[in-house]
């Protein structure tokens, strides 16, 4: 038996233990945002997050995720009806098209602006070079992920840096 | 623009609650009568746009295009709402379900828009289309950057008029007051002189009475106010926050998974299969040998070999029985075959000419080139590529009864309906097909082979089966790209001007004027193909022939120029001088580019030029290559689409056709190795990623020409811009794709002669 929690909720599951964490999410607990991509750790596209980490969930065996904590992109909003600061960018800038690495995309940049809410154009490249998207918004990706850090900053320079007033500006900067 | 013709016929209905429902259609007569006894008298069926105005003031246009990526859905509506005065707020689009009556005549009828020149060799296969459409109603396409310049012009739009001018005309039979003072705005009926407002859907079902008007008066482009504006996408926050549903998302209840192995060596076949490993696994439920398949659609049609595949409880177990199977495979005649032997036999094939098919000749090429002050030869070559989709193929399936029922993501719906169908031995109308939103299609997903083996494994199964297939797989078993060689002369007079071109290339697929260039003049031309067929199935890949055809046409232009001593850009806009259109997209490309400022280091430039799928698309590159290492820094496109409906949606897939057609240029290469694949999955077979993206600079020119596509347009330029900056930068030509297989490093003081 392998406890998980996953978006905050105590999940159990039997399953073999050497069974890639992306397969018990998208089966057993039919999380079916994690998208299965090439299986091989290469495209990103299974992107979740284990204690904060972005990890590629079709080489994560479940035993390792045992007693962590994951983070799908369905837990990637602060609360329902609203949006992480990210999300919010990705929809001012237009970003998906197929729209299906885009939860991995997301992932992989909630876990970089969360270790580093400033990032250079460097850092992003360094962050992201793990997703591919075949639709090739690799431009407006990066333009998103600077939007969302700057509502970030904005809101972290006023004192309020709560997610929810980051996400008010996000939608505020998207509304321009 | 504000004249729709001919071969149009509107339709309406009342739904029930009391809203209105208003088909569009084409067909060959002009009779204004009622679609079913259309359709009883003819037996066929040619509506193809639905719109559907609900008791809650909703429009919702149901048309038949599916979504891969590339915004359709949004492009559509707008054209519907713009038409109609709707609130953009309170219009939708659902994607037709694939059952006949929602076959997509248009996207061939779209073929001939009107004031667009078409080539003469284009012509009978144009015709031949529309002729093969009365025949064959199995169409619903996504495909061919067709969706807005078909179904948008020919069926949003006049739906949207169409419906307005009814509401007015019931508006005004309500009020007592006169048509023309009856204003329809933001999905509401304004009569201001007595102040009276309601909502469209106050008349529907007045409409719904009203004989449709016959020729209702289409806006000017000075008249948009949704065409050409920006809104933002309908579908992309579903794609936000892990809520769209993808065929590999769907869940019934008491699924099973599976995936495939299809003989890896094209032609081939199973000499003995050893599934005991497998099948003692933990959760393993089954092993099953599937047959060879192959439908023969009008568009799609394909053979696939035998396959086996294994089903489980889960995706995981029936990935690790697949590894566990012991399979030998049979031997074929194809096992000896590489792309060595591909190359060697389209060279040989070229030189030999054997029935060469000629697509133009023009003036009398010999003697042109017996005067000419100089020649160049070059041979050109392109190698085969696969889709690599993000979203791996997959199809989930039940099979009861005779039944069938298909949750899948297609370019083809009603193509898939149909070969799942003849392969069940099922009639068509047993087969209910969901489409779903598509993780990428490029093409590939207008085979159905995918689809058919899922429905295979729930018959046998006698349970819901989501088959996956592995990347590796999706590698393997696709219809590629077909790999190209193209043999180049020309001649120049002795001011360098191009007087004789002549062109030859192995095997002629789609669009047929792919391999023509637009330059002139020209004393003489000649430029044909001969016929060098090889084991490896093919497909359309984004851009079809035209991928192939721009890089070696606009890349031998260039040496062409080259030779003339002059620069690339100035040449090609002197031979399009009589081509204002084309000419504005060349220079606003070089212009916004800054052509002729200086360059760092290692640094060059390179324009292209391409008209295809009704659109114009000029690219300049910019290129750093540094010890051997190349850098893309910076893409500057031009693209006159007509009128962009969607200015960002079409600076979106410019964007994306860029970076698709980079990824090829770069890395792209299917190598065949004993007749089979040599790659496997990303690790071999690389995409572009975030840091060797360039940045991409679209700039787009409303010419108000007619609606090009969108989707395709900016993959072929990109590879043959890439190739002349890298010639200005070192004096290099890239002859042969990708890139990256051709040391840029290389210098003959590095050879060392061994002492």
């Amino acid at each position: 038996m392998t406890v998980l929690t996953v978006n905050g909720v105590k999940q159990e599951t039997s399953v073999d233990s050497s069974t890639p964490l992306l397969w018990v999410i998208r089966e057993q607990l039919e999380l079916t945002g994690t998208k299965f991509g090439c299986g091989i750790g290469q495209c990103g596209a299974c992107t979740v997050r284990l204690n904060g980490t972005a990890i590629r969930s079709c080489l994560t065996p479940v035993a390792a995720a045992d007693g962590q904590e994951i983070q799908t992109i369905e837990g990637l909003a602060p609360s329902d009806g609203a949006l992480h600061s990210l999300q919010a960018a990705w929809i001012k800038h237009q970003v998906p098209q197929c729209g299906y690495c885009q939860s991995g995309q997301l992932m992989s940049a909630a876990a970089l602006l969360e270790s580093n809410p400033t990032p250079s154009d460097e850092d992003i490249d360094l962050a992201m070079e793990g997703n591919i998207c075949r639709c090739g918004m690799y431009g407006r990706i990066k333009a998103a992920i600077k939007t969302a850090a700057k509502a970030g900053s904005d809101n972290t320079a006023n004192g309020t840096a709560d997610a929810l007033t980051i996400i008010a500006t996000a939608k505020e900067t998207a509304d321009e | 623009m504000n004249k729709w013709t001919r071969r149009s016929f509107i339709t309406t209905g009342l739904l029930a609650g009391g809203g209105l429902m208003v088909g569009v259609a084409l067909r060959p007569g002009n009779r204004a009568k009622g679609l079913a006894q259309h359709v009883t008298s003819e037996g066929e069926t040619f509506v193809h746009t639905w719109v559907k105005l609900d008791a809650n003031n909703v429009v919702t246009a149901i048309v038949p295009h599916a979504e891969m990526g590339q915004g359709v859905g949004t492009a559509l509506t707008q054209m519907l709402a713009d038409e109609l005065n709707a609130d953009w707020n309170l219009v939708k689009f659902e994607e037709a379900p694939a059952i006949t009556p929602f076959a997509n005549h248009p996207i061939l009828k779209g073929m001939l828009p009107p004031g667009v020149e078409i080539p003469e060799i284009v012509v009978p296969t144009v015709d031949g289309l529309l002729m093969r459409t009365a025949q064959a109603l199995n169409l619903q396409i996504t495909g061919g950057s067709m969706s807005v310049r078909s179904t948008g012009v020919y069926g949003m739009r006049v739906a949207g008029a169409a419906v307005q001018e009814m509401l007015r005309l019931a508006a005004a039979e309500a009020w007592q007051v006169p048509l023309d003072q009856v204003v329809a705005r933001n999905s509401q009926l304004i009569h201001e002189a007595s102040s009276r407002t309601e909502p469209y859907s106050a008349f529907a079902a007045a409409a719904s009475e009203m004989t449709p008007p016959s020729t209702p008066q289409l806006k000017t482009p000075e008249e948009f106010t949704i065409i050409g504006h920006h809104v933002e996408r309908h579908d992309i926050p579903s794609k936000v926050d892990g809520t769209a549903t993808f065929a590999l998302d769907v869940r019934l209840p008491n699924m099973l998974y599976a995936t495939v192995r299809r003989t890896p060596t094209f032609g081939g076949g199973i000499e003995s299969l050893d599934d005991s490993k497998a099948r003692a696994l933990p959760g393993v439920v089954d092993v099953i040998r599937l047959p060879a398949s192959k439908a023969e659609a009008l568009v799609g049609n394909f053979t696939a070999t035998e396959s086996v595949a294994v089903v489980a409880e889960g995706y995981w177990p029936a990935k690790q029985g697949l590894d566990a199977l012991k399979i030998v495979w049979s031997e074929t005649a194809n096992d000896y075959v590489s792309s060595a032997s591909i190359f060697e036999q389209f060279d040989r094939d070229i030189s030999a000419g054997v029935d060469r098919e000629v697509d133009v000749a023009e003036g009398d090429f010999e003697a042109t080139m017996a005067n000419a002050a100089q020649v160049i030869e070059a041979d050109y070559r392109a190698p085969y590529l696969a889709h690599t989709c993000m979203e791996p193929l997959n199809a989930t399936a039940v099979v009861e009864d005779g039944r069938a029922e298909v949750w899948v993501g297609c370019q083809a719906p009603l193509p898939f309906r149909q070969a799942i169908a003849d392969a069940m031995g099922f009639d068509a109308e047993n087969v209910t097909l969901h489409n779903c939103f598509m993780g990428g299609g490029f093409g590939r997903k207008s085979r159905a082979d995918y689809a058919i083996q899922a429905v295979q494994l729930a018959a046998k199964m006698g349970r819901p089966v989501q088959l996956i297939w592995t990347r590796e797989e999706d590698v393997r078993q696709d219809f590629y790209r077909p790999a190209v060689q193209s043999r180049f002369r020309a001649g120049l007079d002795k001011d360098g001007n191009l007087t004789a071109w002549e062109n030859t290339y192995v095997d002629k697929h789609e669009p047929v004027e792919a391999p023509l260039i637009p330059y002139t003049p020209l004393t003489a031309s000649n430029i044909g193909y001969v016929s060098s067929p090889t084991h490896v199935p093919f497909g359309a890949w984004r851009s079809v022939d035209h991928s192939q055809h721009g890089f070696f046409t606009e890349s031998f232009f260039d040496e062409v120029a080259v030779a003339a001593g002059q620069d690339p850009y100035e040449y090609r806009a002197a031979r399009l001088a009589d081509k204002p259109r084309q000419l504005a997209v060349l220079r606003k490309a070089a212009e916004a580019a800054g052509w002729g400022a200086p360059l760092g280091e290692g640094q060059g430039r390179g324009i292209s030029f391409q008209e295809c799928f009704g659109s114009i698309v000029a690219q300049v590159v910019e290129v750093t290559v540094l010890d051997g290492q190349t850098q893309v820094d910076r893409v500057v496109a031009a693209v006159d689409a007509g009128i962009a409906v969607s200015p960002d949606g079409l600076s979106a897939q410019i964007e994306s056709g860029i970076i698709y057609g980079l990824t090829a240029a770069l890395y792209g290469e299917i190598t065949i190795e004993n007749g089979a694949v040599k790659q496997s999955n990303f690790s071999d077979y690389e995409a572009l990623r975030i840091s060797a993206a360039p940045k991409i600079e679209t700039h787009i020119i409303n010419s108000g020409s007619a609606i090009g596509g969108a989707g395709e347009p900016g993959t072929p330029g990109v590879a043959p811009a890439l190739a002349n900056a890298i010639f200005d930068a070192t004096g290099f030509r890239v002859r042969s794709l990708p890139i990256n297989l051709i040391d840029l490093d290389y210098k003959v003081e590095d050879v060392v002669t061994p002492a």
